[in-house]
């Protein structure tokens, strides 16, 4: 029997996304889990140094991507963002830049892996000490506000972990004094490397936190896209009528160990993974998809396809590049010829 | 103290005519100018707004430039830089401001690891164009917490400039230079210089260049190179000994990073003898580099060892008043040191 469209809809709660957007999900999602394992599958070749996968991450950060507009909206990410920088509009070709350290690399081959940089996309640069760029996110949506140009909001996404950290707790009571235009996204895979979630706070949920702040906050199932996209939709909407910053909670979890060097055997039951494995979201999503015959099944092994191509070809393009040159170690420590000593 | 002239003679283009103020009136005014002049510039810290800053600095500003300028900010450091810094990423050209130097601790992750290597991690695609002020330093019986110099802490990371000019005309050239700077800065006002140093100050808009220290007595038998009350101090016993025949080349940094190799060469190829004075505790402080540097290059042309007169390698100075004056620096010490290196 043909599916009318009615039909569909009851099948899929897609909170208002056009099928299209549903693909385009769906293809982040698949394409972040690809890059994923690439990223250890070079480091275990010995071809690169180091790796880091948000993989559990991919419905998370392929629905809250769909809340940015480009060219309007700031990301300010943290290191397990892979899908969120490809869902703002980095290539695949930029990431494995990065991974390979090659001189094509935004930041020149300076920045470890998965601490993007681009501004002309609206990716702010990061480092790696937890939680530092919470006050960065405030300080561009507080620009924003500023300048008064409405309808502009950030995205300043941690994990759980982050929210010990002390300028977390001064961003978002920054952010809510100011009623500023702001969402913080907690991706929240319950585990800070080795440290659980019960171990970093006493309260059930992170979003329980809000409460201290004044601001509202929303827990979402971090492994349904659509689930996260329409909760942070909600909070970005917000952002962007003036109503002040929210604080949005994606429970997901990290599949894989913290990074290349870490080994989770020594922390964590493999029984625990196998059982959040059941939820995972790519394959999951897909299925749904599938269901409620938004893409068929040879649609679905198309997609993949591509994304292995183009994950490949992303792969021979930039290890071919050179690294960068030892003499740009010394450039863009300020502006200008740096040197301590003036003559 | 008679206060130093300050000399605007590298600065670019001062218009004739000038206003006698103090330092903390130079630091007042300066501020006013650029919150005038830029509309990109705002100014953010604790009790800058209603309070107009624990000094009164800012007297006043809330009322004239609003609340979005003048901004009262919730009372935590690291965010008062954090934020600062991504207003500075995203265009603007915040003032922000440490109410005492001795407060800026919890903020040393934001400005040693995020705004001194904003540019260079993003290789340019970011930058840092920020200025953070900070009154310092002893003499005012602020005890443990209230008198600390920090610029040895900061001296060490690449990305900053650090700024500590100590004469009204230096301070409103410099904190031009330093919100013109597309680089995080760090502006150090000594709190004892604050009302206690008065001088000339051009009128007009004219800034003084990063990284040039300037030569604030010609002298021939030994140099001394200081900065910030310190080099008041110099000055004054530099021309008390000029009557007993000893002459004295003062050089006050003003710059600390970038400092100035020229200046202090030429002149110590000149006099062969330096000494080095800061109140800042001496291991590790300011001094060591300028004595690695000279010895690196002008060990043979010197004919004393190099002489440090800093502060006591002890945490900070007491509260009650023996101590505190135990560990600043006096004028008679200077008088001593100088002294004692003419006649080696």
């Amino acid at each position: 029997m043909a599916k009318t469209s009615i039909e569909r809809e009851s099948a899929l709660e897609r909170a208002g996304l056009s099928d299209g957007q549903l693909v385009e999900m769906l293809r982040n999602m698949l394409l972040q889990r690809q890059l994923d394992n690439r990223g250890f599958q070079l480091n275990r070749q010995g071809k690169i140094p180091f790796a880091l996968g948000s993989e559990g991450h991919e419905a998370v950060q392929a629905g809250a991507a769909m809340t940015f507009v480009r060219g309007r909206d700031v990301l300010v990410p943290y290191y397990r963002d892979l899908g969120l920088a490809l869902g703002v509009g980095m290539s695949p070709f930029e990431i494995l830049s990065s991974l390979f350290a090659r001189r094509t690399d935004r930041s020149g081959g300076r920045q470890f892996p998965n601490h993007y940089t681009n501004h002309d996309l609206g990716v702010a640069s990061i480092s790696s000490i937890i939680a530092g760029h919470c006050t960065h996110a405030v300080g561009i949506a507080a620009a924003f506000r500023y300048r008064r140009e409405a309808g502009r909001a950030v995205i300043c996404s941690t994990g759980e972990g982050a929210t010990s950290q002390g300028e977390w707790h001064e961003s978002v009571n920054y952010a809510a004094v100011h009623e500023l235009p702001i969402v913080f996204l907690i991706e929240n895979n319950q585990w800070a490397i080795s440290t659980p979630q019960s171990m970093q706070m006493k309260v059930a949920h992170v979003a329980d936190k809000a409460a201290g702040y004044g601001i509202p906050s929303a827990i979402c199932d971090g492994f349904d896209p659509i689930a996260t996209y329409a909760a942070m939709s909600v909070a970005m909407d917000r952002a962007r009528s003036g109503g002040g910053p929210t604080l949005v909670e994606a429970d997901c979890y990290r599949y894989l160990s913290h990074s290349t060097d870490d080994d989770d055997r020594t922390y964590r039951s493999r029984d625990d993974i196998e059982e959040q494995r059941k939820r995972d979201p790519v394959p999951r999503f897909e299925q749904r998809l599938i269901e409620a015959g938004i893409i068929d099944a040879a649609q679905s092994r198309s997609l993949r396809a591509d994304v292995l191509r183009e994950t490949n070809e992303a792969t021979d393009a930039a290890e071919a590049q050179p690294y960068p040159s030892v003499e740009s170690l010394y450039t863009n420590v300020v502006a200008g010829d740096y040197r301590p000593w003036q003559d | 103290m008679a206060g130093l002239k300050g000399s605007p003679a590298t600065a670019t283009a001062p218009s004739a005519g000038s206003t006698v103020m103090t330092n903390v009136e130079a630091v007042r005014a300066t501020l006013h100018d650029a919150l005038a002049r830029d509309e990109r510039v705002l100014i953010m810290g604790e009790d800058v707004g209603a309070r107009g800053n624990v000094f009164l600095i800012t007297k006043g500003f809330l009322e004239e430039f609003g609340p979005e300028r003048v901004i009262d900010t919730p009372l935590a450091e690291a965010s008062i830089v954090g934020v600062a810094i991504g207003m500075a990423m995203e265009g603007l050209r915040p003032i922000a401001e440490i109410q005492f130097a001795d407060f800026i601790y919890p903020a040393f992750n934001q400005i040693v690891g995020e705004a001194a290597k904003t540019r260079y991690r993003s290789n340019g695609d970011y930058t840092c164009p920020l200025v953070i002020r900070t009154p310092y330093g002893g003499g005012v019986r602020g005890a443990l917490s209230h008198s600390v110099s920090i610029e040895a802490l900061f001296y060490h990371v690449p990305g900053l400039t650090i700024l500590a000019p100590s004469t009204p005309a230096d301070v409103k050239g410099l904190l031009n230079a330093a919100i013109e700077c597309p680089d995080p800065v760090l502006f150090l006002e000594h709190k004892k210089t604050y009302r206690s140093v008065k001088g000339e100050v051009p009128d007009g808009y004219y800034t003084i260049p990063i990284g040039k220290a300037d030569v604030k007595k010609a002298g021939s038998q030994v140099t001394v190179v200081s900065y910030g009350f310190n080099a008041h101090q110099a000055l004054d016993a530099a021309n008390r000994l000029e009557a007993d025949g000893v002459s004295i080349e003062v050089i006050d940094l003003r710059s600390i990073r970038p400092m100035d190799k020229t200046t202090i060469l030429d002149s110590v190829r000149k006099t062969r003898k330096l000494l080095i004075i800061h109140e800042d505790n001496k291991f590790g402080g300011i001094g060591a580099e300028i004595s690695a540097m000279v010895a690196e290059e002008a060990l043979f042309d010197l004919d004393a060892p190099i002489r440090r007169l800093c502060g006591p390698d002890v945490p900070a100075m007491g509260y009650a008043l023996p101590l505190e004056e135990e560990f600043m620096i006096s004028t008679e010490q200077m008088l001593t040191a100088m002294r004692e290196l003419a006649a080696f």
